[in-house]
Order: C-alpha cells, then sequence, then structure tokens
C-alpha cells in the first residue's frame, strides 16, 4: 500500500481499522482522502486476515464534507474526464460489510461515505446534513439515490433540499442509521459490534451482505433466484457443514472460514 | 466581548451575570444570545466545573424587554431563533448550573431559573409566572420545566393565575433548593458554586443525562443507557480517585475528569 497521506489503518483481532485524518479540517474528504479510503478497503477485502471494516473519524467530527476549495473552480468537462465518482463506486463492490462508526458532524460527502457503509453506529451527538443545495450544487456521490432508497421519497427530498440537520434519534427513526451510543463509547460499542459480525462464518457473511444488496435494485423474482443460488453455495462450505453438525451435536461451531 | 452580561470564572466556578440592571435585566435578543455563548464556552473550558447564572441589581430577570421586539418576528419566530436556542444551549450543559436568584424573576427570567439544576434564591427574590397576564402562554421550556418541579396541579396554578410567589412559598413548593438571607447571599452562593465544583464533574454531567433520558424512555431502555452511564463513569480518573480515596479513608480529591 501507498503511504497514506489524509487516513490511518491498521488490522487488529479481524477488524480492519480505516480512521478518517484530517481532524483539523473535520475529515473533509478530498479527492486522494477518497481514493486512499477505497484502496485501503479494497486491500482489506483481499485480506484474509480482516474479516470485517470499521471505518470512523479521527477528531471530534466523522466528516463535515467534501473539500470545497478543491471543487470551487471545476467545470463540467474537467469533472467528466477526473471521473472522481467512479471511485465511489468501488465502495459498492467490497465484499466485506464495513461499518460506520459515526459523530458529530456527518456532512455532505461525510454523509454520502456514511450512506456507503453497510451499518451505522452513531453518537448521539451525531448530525446528518446535505447541505450542497446551499451552495448551489447537489449531492453527487450517491446522495440523492442512497438516502431516497433508505428512506423514501418524501423525507429524502425534504432534508436534501432543506439542507435541515438531522439528529441521531430522527436518524434511527427514519432506519438509516442501526444504533445510538454515548459519545463517550463510540468506538468500544462499535468494536464490540465488529467483533460479533466478524466472529461469524465469513463465506456466509459475505453472501448474506450481497444478497440483501440486491434487493435494493433486483425485482423481487430475480432477487429470490439470485439468494436461492447463495443459499446453494454455501452448501459447498466447510463452515455450513460444521456449523449443521455442531447444531446436531448441541455444540457450539468453530468455524474456520473455509 | 459581552455587552449585555459579565462573564468571569474564578475557583473553577463561572459567573454569569446578567448585566442590564436600569432594565431589570430584561432579555434583548443580544442578551439571549451572549448567554447561549457563555454556556458554550463555560461547557468547554476544563477550568469550568460549575456555573451560576445571576442578576446585577435588584432583580433576576425580568423576562423579554418588550421594547427590544422586532416587528417583522412574529413570537413563533422570538421563540426559534432567540430562546430555543439558548435553552437548548443550557439543556445539553454538562456541568451544573445553578441560578442564583438574587430579585424578582418573571416571564422568560423565571423560565431561565426554572432550566438551571438548582435555585438558590435570596430571601427578597420573588417569582411570577407573569405571561397570562398579557394573554400569554409561558414559555423558553417554562411549563416543561415547572410542571416537573411542582407537579401538574402547582404548575397551572402558578400559570393560569399569574401571581407572585415569595421566596418562602418557593420553598415551600420545592422550586428554591435554599433560602438566602441577604447578609448570607454572597458568602453562601460562593460555597455553594465551589463545593460544587469540587465534585466528580464527569460524573455530574452523567447524572444530568440519563436523569433527563429517563422521562423519554421505557424502563428497559433505560436500563440498557444506565448501563453506557455507568460504564463511562467507571472510566473516569475521578472513579479511581473516589475508591482510593474510600479505601485509604481520606478525602477524596475530585479532578472533573
Amino acid at each position: 500500500m501507498n503511504a497514506l497521506q489524509f487516513i490511518e489503518t491498521s488490522i487488529e483481532d479481524g477488524i480492519g481499522y480505516i480512521f478518517l485524518n484530517r481532524p483539523k479540517q473535520l475529515n473533509a474528504l478530498n479527492r486522494k482522502m477518497v481514493r486512499e479510503i477505497v484502496t485501503s478497503m479494497e486491500a482489506f477485502d483481499l485480506d484474509p486476515q480482516v474479516k470485517v471494516i470499521l471505518l470512523t473519524g479521527n477528531g471530534k467530527a466523522f466528516s463535515a464534507g467534501a473539500d470545497i476549495d478543491e471543487m470551487a473552480n471545476d467545470n463540467p468537462i474537467n469533472l467528466e474526464l477526473t471521473n472522481q465518482f467512479a471511485d465511489w463506486d468501488r465502495i459498492s463492490l467490497v465484499k466485506k460489510p464495513v461499518i460506520g462508526a459515526v459523530k458529530s458532524f456527518v456532512f455532505g460527502g461525510g454523509f454520502e461515505l456514511a450512506l456507503s457503509c453497510d451499518f451505522l453506529i452513531a453518537a448521539s451527538d451525531t448530525q446528518f446534513s446535505f447541505p450542497e443545495v446551499t451552495l448551489g450544487v447537489m449531492p453527487g456521490a450517491g446522495g440523492t439515490q442512497r438516502l431516497t432508497k433508505l428512506v423514501g421519497k418524501m423525507k429524502a427530498l425534504e432534508w436534501i433540499l432543506s439542507a435541515e440537520r438531522i439528529n441521531a434519534k430522527t436518524a434511527l427513526q427514519y432506519g438509516f442509521i442501526n444504533k445510538i451510543v454515548a459519545p463517550e463509547l463510540l468506538m468500544e460499542e462499535s468494536v464490540d459490534f465488529a467483533r460479533k459480525i466478524a466472529k461469524q462464518p465469513p463465506l456466509a457473511v459475505r453472501l448474506i451482505k450481497e444478497s440483501v444488496n440486491k434487493a435494493v435494485d433486483l425485482s423481487l423474482y430475480e432477487g429470490m433466484q439470485f439468494e436461492r443460488k447463495n443459499f446453494y453455495i454455501l452448501f459447498a462450505s466447510e463452515d455450513q457443514k460444521e456449523g449443521m453438525k455442531a447444531f446436531i451435536e448441541k455444540r457450539k461451531p468453530k468455524f474456520t472460514g473455509g | 466581548m459581552y455587552e449585555t452580561i459579565t462573564y468571569r470564572v474564578e475557583n473553577g466556578v463561572a459567573w454569569l451575570t446578567l448585566n442590564r440592571p436600569d432594565k431589570l435585566n430584561a432579555f434583548t435578543s443580544q442578551m439571549n444570545k451572549e448567554i447561549q455563548k457563555a454556556i458554550k464556552t463555560s461547557a468547554g473550558s476544563d477550568e469550568v466545573r460549575a456555573i451560576i447564572i445571576t442578576g446585577e441589581g435588584r432583580a433576576f430577570c425580568s423576562g423579554q424587554d418588550l421594547s427590544d421586539l422586532d416587528d417583522s418576528m412574529n413570537l413563533g419566530q422570538l421563540l426559534r431563533e432567540n430562546y430555543g436556542p439558548m435553552m437548548q444551549q443550557i439543556a445539553s450543559c454538562e456541568k451544573p448550573i445553578i441560578a442564583a436568584v438574587n430579585g424578582v424573576a418573571a416571564g422568560a427570567g423565571f423560565s431561565l431559573a426554572l432550566a438551571c439544576d438548582f435555585r438558590l434564591v435570596s430571601e427578597k427574590a420573588s417569582f411570577i409566572n407573569a405571561f397570562v397576564n398579557i394573554g400569554l402562554i409561558p414559555d423558553s421550556g417554562n411549563l416543561y420545566y415547572l410542571s416537573r418541579i411542582v407537579g401538574h396541579a402547582k404548575a397551572l396554578e402558578l400559570s393560569l393565575l399569574g401571581e407572585k410567589v415569595t421566596a418562602s412559598e418557593a420553598k415551600h413548593i420545592g422550586i428554591a433548593t435554599k433560602v438566602i438571607s441577604v447578609e448570607a447571599w454572597d458568602e453562601e452562593l460562593k460555597a455553594f458554586a465551589e463545593n460544587l465544583a469540587n465534585k466528580p464533574t464527569k460524573a455530574i454531567g452523567l447524572i444530568k443525562r440519563y436523569l433527563e433520558a429517563s422521562y423519554h424512555l421505557s424502563l428497559e431502555e433505560y436500563l440498557k443507557e444506565e448501563a453506557e452511564g455507568q460504564r463511562i463513569a467507571g472510566l473516569t480518573m475521578d472513579y479511581a480517585e473516589g475508591v482510593a480515596a474510600f479505601t485509604e479513608k481520606r478525602k477524596a480529591q475530585f479532578i472533573g475528569k
């Protein structure tokens, strides 16, 4: 992996950690930073030591949005040629579960990064917002799509058009975060949750994530067919044999990941 | 830095004094914002471990300055833009806040006192939920706090009749933590605040947080939150000090972290 300038990564106990690391800028995302996040996720995805990825921010906030200075002078042609959002598409291709541990400001691109995660655990002081409209633009890294798929058109349109701040309680109520925890315990609780997922048989975890994500885009019929195929595939795994054998023998299974 | 209030920190206590004595410390939009800012500053300062809000001159606070009302704003906007954010700032402050009610606390001035954690009341002070007397409803969190402090029936009585409540009556119905004589005022105020400032500040903040949370949760949810709260308290240096002092049979020296 190339030297990382804007994030920090580490691996411990099956968890691949990514820390956004521009705390003075409240972890504002620039293009190189997004590239580093995506590249690190892909490396973790291929690393057998890593079972689950945990993404969070150093300092006060998760991420206050995109680096506005970087894009103030952009034009449509250079945006098309830079094709920066292609990096964001790669996040969706990561097969291992990605847990986001968010706090304080989760704005704009930071909100889109959070919505790219598979689970979100939020400190009680978290505020989400899409302020793009106040700058004369709009979300460009999935905001209008991912939020709408999660909460429906009515609330998504209201929030993206008003730039209103959404607190953690409202976020939980609308189902786009999994859990609220005290700010002091965000990492402890998130790591605890990550460990639980990391203990599950990895092949099953992988195919479950893939199947659930299919439900977002496919028709029910196609989704059911897809689910069925993944179900069948798991019967080729050692963990299926171990899991069912342990159940019959009334003991705890020992999963190997095979 | 401040024009309508004064702000100083001494021995761990932030003294926030409403400073428009000739107007009985009535609120202007500038004063709303300055109180909000001073509370935010106190909350973020390691040096501050207790906050006192009091009034300069003979009144604590007489409520909204009617001459400061902006004609372009309706009363709903006034609350949303000026009072709401100030009350939110006070509610989210995890340090103990004492209202030192030196004189009359009327209207939103009463609300301000109710939002604090303690009300130390001068024997010459009084409270009046004056809103109804001009055809308005108690605002700035008044009914929310008042009913919790004195109960539904008494809250209604004070709000519907709009009559003056003396210091001793305030003590009797649970509004006043303590009534203090004019002679002992300065000394007792200081002693009360400095005693609070030497307690385990983080634990105090957590107690405030989870007591408030209890009003919005089922018992099952609350017990889960409580476990989180105790986990956080158990990680503080003050907890370690508290246990050590207990074992060593000495007085604990808390640092607030």
